[in-house]
């Protein structure tokens, strides 16, 4: 049954190409406009590390009481805590090591010097952390692996480093135990991670902004960065009419906010353990005086913190929203089109109806003819998409385009839904032609 | 001619006049919306800076191995190579001026602090950028004074990127001085820079702020203008090139400064580029946006219009008998074209209305959630007006095909 429909279908649409011209336009536009601004938006929207986000908590502490603040770091009228920790708080959570792993973070811009004459010197960007950071945020090595809590408490000059430093500097090799100049200073390779850049950068949006075109470069011991003074290239926020005092000294005794902090608990009595954790905490040092004012902590899991952090562009959002919009439209004119359409062979279905074609015959026809439009509109969406999406990654930002990709699920989508709409647009007009009266049509033609 | 027939034939065309309307609700509501992003993205992404921005650039560097710690020792070497870069540049043929300057507008490096009247920080409270540079900075930027004067060369200092040294004179921008002091006498008065006093020897018209941020925008103007060079491990400089040599400078700079000292990382990427490629860069993403949503709106409109050609045509094609009736009683093509017209007329009325209405909703809406400000009226009776003639240039075609119904139509059995 069904191959005949199509057959009917296929004839009728032939029969007045203009019409179904016009709505294989707007369908194909109409899905190519929503799938674009969908890949953009899927791209920036995606959980980096689905398989763990449920467990990684960040924590925030507000070190700096009630003030108002209209810089970044602290939503102003709001009574959030900054979004990063300073430097007493974060080593006081590290130290009493509540979670099953931590790691507090900072972002640092340290210059790699390659052995060997000709090589000119190479800036990247990396992140001092803690042992327990590579197991807390699942990092894939080639070769190695990280370093030790031993490394940690001894500041030992150990590195992590990517596969396209390790492709830089080491052509590829194996580079475990090889030394690596950073800044002047000789540091050990313990490891070599595959390559990796999550999107977004969830352990450090605060400085990251969620989205860089290149991974991490580098990993090392957060000590041993302090200690060597390497630059920190993060985002140092200070309480209003505050500034921090001299070099790594100064922001270590300041109430500046520049260290983003991760922890992984296991269930939700471990959640409810930390908080408490959190707010003791805050209270032992309202007991002593640092904070004077009663704990006013936070504990966001992973999506919850990117969410508050607007990781997602508010643009992309918006975009989103007004590319649905349109599709909504394109489905509203699909519908009064194919009524028109399916209206104006009311003289056939009459001759249909008479012969015996019950209604649910005449229904499925015409939903048949609905989805033929549904699918060459799905085609030009395809297209439409292509180009859309090509144009999107041009257009964009480098660090946000990269993520706008043509996969199979997009294309696979893409068709989905243009004959879902399609279809959907079909559902009233087959209804009115179901109904058409036989008797009345012969009579009058 | 009377309403009546139209509205009665349109009450036979219920689900079609109703998808109409609804269409065209849709698509006044978002365009719009959208139209009003669009014009917010172009007005944001072309605010002038302050500064003279043909010409200007920034370069940004690290020096490797430069000497690192905070000693005073360190920090005269510091200074001293950045003073040497600095001669160099300006002794290059096309560079106009050359400045120490930490910051540029736009480009995303920035020092902030707080302003106030007194130690205490109590009272009137103002948040600022703080532009750190030498003398040659006010006129490097090209920004134009207009109260005071310039720093003197022996008022520059210079300290640690860190250093907690204050300078005690400033220049400060037009917004902060009418912030602190509204009543106009700000110039030779002294401010308190995060509690540390300082006098204000000089207003700048307009400087805005380096970054372009959320968080910084109720604040894009505040700008202060500090006399000291910032000694570290990277040194940024601001270059005014002569008329039409901003690429020749681009150029020549970076050869210059790797001839005085080649262990620097400059990378191509960020290392040193004119204001208008920071621009560019900076609001990419606001291009981009309001170059997809007028894409989108070209489509909703094409999309509407060709609904309308749609319907109408087979509206047309329904009433061939009654058009021939109405012809062969004396109605003139005009009569005909004239009769689609006001139908359409109609049914894009009832459209507009309630568009006007969702257009006003989903403003509501958006401003809920994504601080969007309120839609102008202004937008709504241009995106009324629009669609009302998207209506009629549309209805044309349609219209003018029902007036060549010859009137022999109506003496014919079908």
């Amino acid at each position: 049954m069904f191959a005949y429909y199509l057959g009917l279908a296929l004839r009728s649409l032939r029969r007045s190409p203009g019409l179904t011209a016009l709505m294989m336009l707007a369908i194909g536009f109409g899905v190519a406009g929503s799938m674009t601004t969908y890949a953009v938006f899927r791209g920036v929207s995606g959980d980096p590390i689905p398989w763990k986000s449920a467990q990684l908590f960040v924590p925030q502490i507000d070190a700096w009481g009630p003030v108002q603040m209209s810089g970044p770091g602290a939503r102003s009228g709001t009574n959030e805590p900054p979004d990063a920790l300073t430097y007493a708080d974060a080593m006081a959570l590290i130290h009493d090591h509540r979670g099953s792993r931590q790691s507090a973070i900072y972002a640092v811009g340290p210059t790699v010097l390659p052995t060997g004459t000709g090589h000119s010197p190479i800036p990247v960007f990396g992140f001092a952390v803690y042992d327990e950071f590579f197991p807390l945020v699942d990092v894939p090595f080639r070769y190695g692996s990280g370093w030790s809590a031993d490394d940690d408490t001894q500041g030992a000059p150990v590195v992590v480093i990517s596969d396209t430093l390790n492709q830089q500097v080491f052509g590829g090799a194996n580079s475990v135990g090889r030394s690596l100049d950073l800044d002047g200073r000789d540091y050990r390779v313990i490891g070599v991670m595959k390559p990796w850049n999550p999107q977004p950068m969830f352990f450090d949006v605060v400085d990251t902004g969620g989205f860089s075109s290149d991974g991490p470069a580098l990993f090392l011991p957060l000590q041993r960065a302090i200690a060597s003074g390497m630059e920190n290239v993060g985002a140092v926020n200070c309480p209003k009419g505050t500034q921090p005092g001299a070099g790594y000294a100064g922001l270590q005794q300041s109430a500046c906010v520049w260290l983003a902090y991760m922890v992984e608990l296991d269930d939700a009595a471990a959640v409810q353990r930390y908080r408490q954790y959190l707010d003791d905490y805050a209270r032992s040092q309202q007991t002593i005086g640092r904070f004077g004012w009663p704990p006013n902590n936070r504990l966001r899991d992973l999506r919850g913190f990117l969410e508050y952090q607007h990781v997602v562009p508010d643009d992309t959002r918006v975009s989103l929203l007004v590319a649905l919009g349109l599709l909504l439209v394109c489905l509203v004119n699909t519908a009064g089109l194919l009524l028109a359409k399916f209206l104006r062979r009311s003289g056939e279905i009459g001759v249909r109806r008479a012969l015996g074609a019950s209604r649910r015959a005449i229904h499925a026809q015409y939903l048949t003819e609905a989805a033929v439009i549904g699918v060459g509109g799905g085609a030009l969406g395809l297209l439409l998409t292509g180009i859309g999406v090509f144009g999107v990654n041009r257009m964009l930002p480098p660090r946000l385009a990269d993520l706008a990709q043509i996969d199979p699920s997009l294309l696979a989508l893409t068709l989905l839904v243009a004959v879902l709409a399609a279809v959907l647009a079909g559902v009233y007009p087959a209804f009115r032609a179901a109904r058409v009266l036989p008797a009345w049509q012969l009579k009058t033609h | 001619m009377s309403l009546h027939p139209v509205i009665s034939a349109l009450r036979r065309h219920k689900a079609g006049v109703v998808l109409i309307v609804l269409q065209i609700a849709l698509t006044l509501a978002i365009v719009c919306n959208a139209i009003f992003l669009i014009q917010q993205r172009i007005e944001r992404a072309s605010r002038p800076t302050g500064a003279v921005e043909d010409g200007l650039i920034r370069i940004s560097q690290t020096w490797f191995g430069a000497p690192s710690g905070d000693d005073a020792a360190a920090i005269e070497k510091l200074d001293a190579m950045q003073r040497a870069d600095l001669a160099t540049l300006r002794a290059l043929p096309d560079v106009q001026d050359a400045a120490a300057s930490t910051s540029m507008p736009l480009q995303g490096m920035i020092y902030s602090g707080n302003l106030s009247l007194n130690p205490q920080q109590s009272g009137l409270n103002v948040t600022a950028a703080y532009y750190y540079g030498d003398e040659r900075l006010r006129p490097t930027l090209g920004v134009r004074l207009v109260a005071g004067r310039d720093f003197k060369v022996d008022e520059i200092l210079h300290h640690g990127i860190s250093g907690d040294a204050v300078s005690p004179v400033v220049i400060v921008s037009q917004p902060v001085a009418d912030k602190l002091f509204p009543q106009g006498d700000a110039l030779g008065k002294t401010i308190y820079q995060d509690g540390k006093p300082a006098a204000i020897v000089g207003i700048v018209e307009r400087l805005q702020t380096p970054t372009t941020q959320a968080w910084g925008s109720s604040w894009d103007y505040n700008s202060v203008l500090e006399p000291v060079r910032l000694d570290g491990a990277s040194a940024s400089y601001a270059l005014r090139a002569r008329p039409g040599r901003e690429q020749a400078v681009m150029r020549e700079a970076r050869k210059a400064l790797l001839a005085v000292n080649p262990l620097r990382v400059m990378p191509e990427s960020w290392g040193i580029q004119s204001l208008s490629q920071i621009r560019a860069k900076i609001y990419r993403a606001d291009h981009a946006m309001a170059l997809l949503m007028t894409v989108i709106c070209v489509i909703l409109l094409g999309v509407t219009a060709a609904g309308i050609v749609g319907l109408t045509s087979f509206w047309v094609g329904q009433r061939r008998k009654q058009i021939g009736v109405r012809r062969a009683l004396g109605a003139r093509k005009a009569d005909i074209v004239r009769y689609f017209q006001v139908e359409n007329l109609l049914i894009a009325g009832v459209g507009v209305v309630l568009g006007a209405l969702l257009a006003a909703l989903l403003n509501l809406w958006l401003m809920a959630h994504y601080a969007m400000p309120r839609l102008p009226p202004a937008y709504l009776l241009v995106g009324v007006l629009a669609v009302l003639a998207l209506g009629q240039f549309a209805v044309w075609g349609p219209a003018r095909r029902a007036s060549h119904v010859p009137p022999v139509v109506a003496t014919r059995a079908t």
